[in-house]
């Protein structure tokens, strides 16, 4: 961009520089969603289902009622109405966001181990939960389908649609597997995930008339009110969602699920403002998690190590009341230029709480069956596991031939081994031992497609020089609002000091969902065209007033108003229809053009007991193709995050579900194992910094790319400690015996 | 009802709760003070870690009641370097462990300068052990970070303490 | 949560005689355990009687070279006190190897014996449990059971004993005093725990209305070599797959004073005393540890999905008495 106005100052797109949000997060002033205190302010309980199918028959709430400070019990009997969850359509992005179709309190049916079934709404939160346990429903069970194992042999193909496609094909994968002279032919199978966001779902609703405030702990505020709008038939100008913190996310906050619905339904049954904060329990009884799988990953290669054919299928699991496949095969229509691929995906349905967007879902636990296949063929083949991998490094995308609009894995895989000193490596299996520990060194690639979601934004340049942004996106701990003020603060040329940025409010020009890697492109995108904008004026401005050369604040300051401002979208009906037309539109076409998506390479290197099994990952390095960084310091932060939770994938983490009942047994923080301080060693994070040229900045989102290939990466350091091939999913000392 | 006076961040509080309630339950819903974080109610992640006459501890599986008359220390009663390391270090993403967190490491260097050892001190019996990253991280394992802040948090507790 | 009353004692004898008078009272130590119960609806009190303001908080010599612990100690107090560290080093490694600093903090030595079970279907009131409602049956047996125990179960429960302090505890022949209206007694740690047998739910030989108020430890020449090993499913802040409290003396390559215990495989802390007959007199070698440790786990009955923990209760002990023995040696050439 160029500029009359004088832009001298250092860039700090890039810069380690620290969070805004720091002091508040580290004073105790932030305040999240549970945290708002309101005139009158009643506290929600839920009581959950305790069959998985059934029919609710009787609910005695009386002696719950009868506690004091009980202020209601509501159930199917006495609940308003709330209307129907619409069927998803792809023509409103918005109704992708019911968690369930279940219709809460307004049905005697349950269809799952956990659905709500009466909340309690009292003067202390301690009261609704001691009434809570007091309300006792009785069911007629009726036969429910819960055992995701015993359910395979049903699995149905699923029809997968543009922005999550289910299964593709190239040549004839299973002729040219048949003829291949080395094979590796594997299932791997990974449970189920629970996204464990510190802070547990929460919502503070309050009713004025037909107006309705809503602090909710959510990843997609726009959506949300959508949802809200029409679940209690309202305008959408009515409703408005404040975020302004969210306590970690994960995918777990993206969409509606019940706890919102009833703490909004509760606030306008009791005429009072309404908290409703879930228990870690409630978090997993009430919000989807990620599906458990069993995979497929045959290869066919060359003693040269070209592979000849890629096969690549998943079974996962689906609710009958709702939610998306899960689309765990896509990586592989992308990593590797196999001659002949063959992707396909199918479900069981089951009587569960259907699943949902769990940190890159799909690309997570597909990427642990992959890129185990592809060290298992290194090992089979006697290659060295980086240098198969580049033997296959295609040019095009391998399914369809599209260009690539930026791959720079190679290079990535070259600083991470310089990095890590990968060239030291011992490929043979268990032959490294420090006393008791036996060491290993592992690699997996980590990928994660881009899409890009439109969003509103205006900036204001005032005469005392301060900037505002204002969009409603989400600062759930990605650093957006950081990122984005530096964004604007290098656009308009002013120091970052003077940069506001305002979100987390729905009354703010709708900004994009914080999910799918997609936040900090798509509002990036839109702060750089109104600071593009806003620059334009400002010349206009100066060339008026004869100040080209000065500082904006002077600029604006001399044209005698107090700001400038511009906009980009609109917030109007037509405004928002136009802009998911765009987006519509420009999905298509950069889907048609190219295959777009960061990368990298994970290097790990674990210790394993040789006596208990225990495993403990020493040793990081991951080095990143994620486009330009805007933040080195949160950027890192990010990229470690997601290799932390990919570490707990590894070693740890899984539902336990009793597969009589549907039950989860481990809902709480003591029995699902995610990963503490002790179990994370030093995390190494390198990065290209090279643009992606179809991106703004040319960055590429960061949220998901982590955990893609960690499990994998560890897995295979495991077999080279060890020698043994781990394929299932936690790989916890049980299986290391 | 029960009648309890407390001492938090150095003033003296008055609340009349039933004993059920949790300190933390008092601290956020009865004194204005969310600083505390809830994150399981369970004592499983740590996010509730307040400072009870200097010591940490769980504020959700503390009765109130059995606090009375215990000096409080919450997050908003925090002055410490602790805070601007953490933030110079990103020992934090969402924020919601982070109050817990920092007090929970105020509360473990008050310990290792008594002498309180760890698990992962080689010999129970030494004294004095230097605070290493190894010995950080597990003392600091009660407090549980999702969003996977721990190197930050490893490096703003070791730049405080060195 | 349901209400109760609160009752705070500062003195040993009105502590005894409220719970004594009031059918539904429990002793309320630091609240780690009993509180998350309550709020459970698994506990179901009608009283507290908080007793971490009795004088029960002092670690003592005794005459003889053992050490006298109150009740009232908090277990970080006891895992940092110089005697404990010196001469019972497998008391402060369990002690260091539960829970987190923060509940160290707060639980105390007592409660710590009385914790209850982490059995999920103990916990989840929507599932049977023959320890929470008697005769209601076990949700367990045919469930999840990857954390249940492979020794002393029945055929009613097999959920295991949770604390790491009370299997060093074990191994060290503690003694627990008990006080009560009708007087003082003791009983040696290995006699306070009850197998389920038909009755799950009865866990110790304790009355309702008797405290513990002490636990001594006896002066024992094998207790400076001692050592707790736990394997869990992450490094810290989780309870035991597997661990084992042991101590060695050796006369030369002679083993002449073995104490093995086992925590995370039965209902109660495990002495090994089959592993411990076959370790004393013999040398100190790999083989006489690995048969030891079979022999103790010849007995072991696992369910579908936790068989795997006979094999790695084996290979722990056999890995703690080597680096014991690795230790001693170690010891001797210096």
């Amino acid at each position: 961009m160029t500029s009359t106005h004088n832009t001298t100052r250092e860039p700090v797109v890039g810069a380690p520089v620290d969070r805004v949000d720091g002091p508040a997060k580290t004073t105790g002033a932030a305040r999240f969603a549970a945290e708002h205190d309101l005139a009158g302010l009643t506290h929600a309980a839920l009581v959950t289902a305790t069959v998985s199918r059934g029919r609710i028959t009787g609910i005695d709430t009386s002696a719950a009622e009868a506690l004091p400070g009980v202020v209601a019990v509501l159930t199917h009997h006495n609940a308003p109405k709330l209307n129907p969850p619409k069927r998803v359509s792809p023509v409103n992005m918005s109704t992708m966001v019911s968690g369930t179709q279940v219709n809460y309190l307004n049905t005697d049916e349950v269809h799952w181990d956990g659905q709500p079934v009466a909340v309690v709404v009292a003067e202390h939160s301690h009261a609704a939960r001691e009434a809570a346990a007091l309300v006792e429903v009785t069911y007629e069970r009726l036969p429910a389908t819960v055992d995701f194992a015993a359910e395979l042999p049903n699995a149905v193909l699923d029809k997968g649609n543009m922005l999550m496609p289910t299964g593709a094909k190239k040549g004839d994968a299973d002729a040219a597997l048949a003829a291949a002279p080395v094979v590796v032919d594997s299932e791997y199978s990974t449970p189920q995930h629970h996204h464990n966001a510190i802070e547990p779902h929460a919502t503070t609703a309050v009713w004025h008339g037909d107006e309705l405030a809503v602090h909710d702990a959510t990843q997609n505020m726009a959506w949300l009110r959508a949802h809200l709008a029409l679940r209690f038939g309202v305008p959408e100008a009515k409703v408005r969602v404040l975020a302004p913190f969210v306590g970690g996310g994960f995918g777990g906050k993206g969409f509606a699920w019940p706890g919102v619905i009833l703490a909004v339904l509760a606030a306008r049954a009791t005429g009072r403002p309404v908290r409703l904060s879930l228990t870690r329990e409630d978090v997993y009884r009430t919000v989807g998690a990620r599906t458990p799988s069993t995979q497929r990953v045959a290869l066919g290669a060359g003693r040269d190590g070209k592979l000849t054919a890629l096969v690549h299928t998943a079974v996962t699991r689906k609710s009958p009341v709702g939610g998306q496949p899960e689309p765990a095969v896509t990586p592989a229509n992308h990593l590797y230029g196999a001659a002949n691929i063959r992707t396909g995906q199918s479900s069981v349905t089951l009587d569960w709480i259907p699943n949902t967007a769990v940190r890159a879902p799909g690309d997570a636990i597909g990427s642990f069956a992959l890129e185990s296949a592809i060290d298992e063929l290194a090992y089979e083949l006697g290659a060295d596991p980086i240098e198969l991998r580049m033997r296959n490094e295609p040019e095009r995308n391998p399914i369809d031939g599209k260009k690539f609009s930026h791959r720079m894995l190679r290079e990535a895989y070259e600083l991470g081994a310089h990095r890590f000193g990968w060239a030291d490596r011992s490929p043979e299996p268990g032959t490294t031992r420090d006393g008791r520990w036996l060491v290993g060194t592992g690699v997996a690639t980590a990928y994660h497609p881009q899409l890009r979601l439109t969003a509103n934004v205006t900036v204001r340049l005032a005469a005392d020089g301060s900037v505002t942004v204002r969009s409603g996106l989400h600062e759930i701990g990605v650093g957006a609002a950081t990122v984005q003020a530096q964004i604007a603060a290098d656009a308009l040329g002013v120091p970052f000091d003077a940069v506001h940025v305002e979100c987390g409010d729905s009354a703010l020009p709708e900004g994009a969902m914080a999910g799918g890697s997609m936040q900090t492109s798509s509002v990036a995108a839109s702060v750089l065209a109104a600071c593009r904008k806003l620059t334009r004026r400002l010349d206009t401005l100066a060339r008026r007033s004869g100040t080209a050369g000065r500082t904006p604040a002077e600029i604006v300051a001399a044209a005698k108003v107090p700001y400038i401002e511009a906009a980009v979208g609109s917030d109007t009906r037509i405004g928002k229809a136009a802009g998911q037309a765009r987006f519509m539109a420009r999905t298509a076409r950069d889907m048609r053009r190219w295959q777009k998506a960061a990368c990298g390479a994970h290097f790990c290197e674990v210790r394993v007991d040789a006596d208990t099994g225990e495993v403990r990952v020493s040793r990081w390095t991951g080095a990143f193709d994620v486009g330009r960084v805007m933040n080195r310091k949160t950027a890192v932060s990010q990229l470690r995050g997601g290799i932390v939770m990919g570490i707990g994938m590894a070693l740890t983490e899984e539902a336990h579900v009793d597969p009589r009942s549907g039950r989860i047994m481990n809902p709480s923080l003591s029995g699902y194992h995610v990963p503490v301080h002790a179990d994370i060693p030093p995390i190494d994070i390198a990065y290209l910094d090279e643009p992606d040229p179809t991106m703004p900045l040319g960055l590429l989102g960061i949220g998901e790319v982590g955990i893609t290939g960690v499990a994998a990466a560890v897995a295979n350091a495991i077999h080279n400690a060890t020698g043994k091939r781990l394929r299932d999913l936690p790989i916890t000392p049980a299986k290391l015996l | 009802m029960a009648e309890v006076r407390l001492r938090v961040n150095g003033a003296d509080r008055r609340l009349d709760i039933p004993p059920q309630v949790s300190l933390l339950d008092a601290l956020r819903e009865h004194l204005g003070l969310p600083g505390t974080k809830k994150g399981c109610d369970q004592g499983a992640c740590g996010a509730c870690t307040v400072l009870a006459d200097g010591e940490r501890i769980n504020a959700c599986l503390a009765l109130t009641v059995q606090y009375a008359d215990r000096e409080i220390t919450t997050i908003e009663g925090v002055d410490h370097p602790l805070q601007e390391a953490f933030v110079r270090h990103d020992g934090f993403q969402c924020g919601y462990c982070t109050s817990g967190q920092i007090c929970s490491a105020i509360g473990m260097l008050a310990e290792h300068k008594d002498g309180m050892p760890s698990a992962v001190s080689e010999d129970p019996a030494a004294e004095g052990e230097e605070l290493t990253d190894e010995e950080i991280r597990e003392r600091m394992s009660g407090n549980i970070c999702r969003c996977g802040a721990y190197n930050g948090v490893v490096e703003a507790v070791a730049e405080v303490v060195r | 949560m349901r209400t109760f009353d609160y009752v705070t004692a500062t003195d040993v004898t009105t502590a005894l005689r409220t719970v004594a008078e009031r059918p539904g009272a429990k002793f309320l130590g630091g609240g780690t355990n009993l509180v998350d119960l309550i709020r459970e609806n698994v506990e179901r009190p009608d009283v507290v009687v908080d007793v971490t303001r009795l004088p029960l908080t002092g670690i003592d010599e005794l005459p003889g070279g053992g050490v006298r612990v109150g009740a009232g100690v908090r277990n970080s107090a006891l895992a940092a006190h110089p005697l404990v560290r010196t001469r019972y080093p497998v008391l402060s490694q369990a002690v260091l190897n539960g829970a987190s600093a923060q509940l160290r903090n707060m639980a105390t030595v007592g409660g710590n014996l009385l914790q209850r079970t982490r059995c999920p279907y103990f916990y989840d009131t929507a599932s049977p449990c023959a320890k929470r409602e008697p005769g209601s049956g076990c949700g367990a047996l045919g469930g999840i059971t990857r954390d249940a125990a492979i020794l002393g179960v029945s055929e009613h429960c097999v959920a295991t004993h949770p604390s790491d302090m009370a299997v060093a505890l074990a191994a060290l022949d503690a003694v627990v005093e008990v006080e009560s209206i009708r007087g003082t007694r003791r009983v040696p740690v290995l006699e306070l725990y009850r197998p389920p047998g038909d009755t799950p739910h009865v866990e110790t030989v304790l009355e309702r209305d008797e405290l513990i108020t002490a636990v001594e430890l006896p002066a024992a020449d094998a207790a400076p070599r001692s050592r707790y090993r736990k394997v869990r499913d992450r490094a810290s802040y989780a309870f035991a797959l597997v661990s084992v409290a042991a101590a060695l003396r050796l006369d030369g390559d002679t083993i002449v004073d073995a104490r093995v215990a086992l925590g995370g495989v039965a209902p109660l802390p495990w002495r090994a005393a089959e592993a411990e007959r076959l370790l004393v007199g013999a040398p100190a070698t790999e083989e006489t540890f690995a048969r030891a440790a079979e022999a103790e786990l010849a007995a072991a009955t696992p369910q579908h999905d936790n068989a795997f923990k006979v094999e790695l209760a084996r290979r722990t002990i056999v890995a703690t008495l080597r680096e014991l023995q690795e230790h001693a040696a170690a010891g001797s050439a210096a």
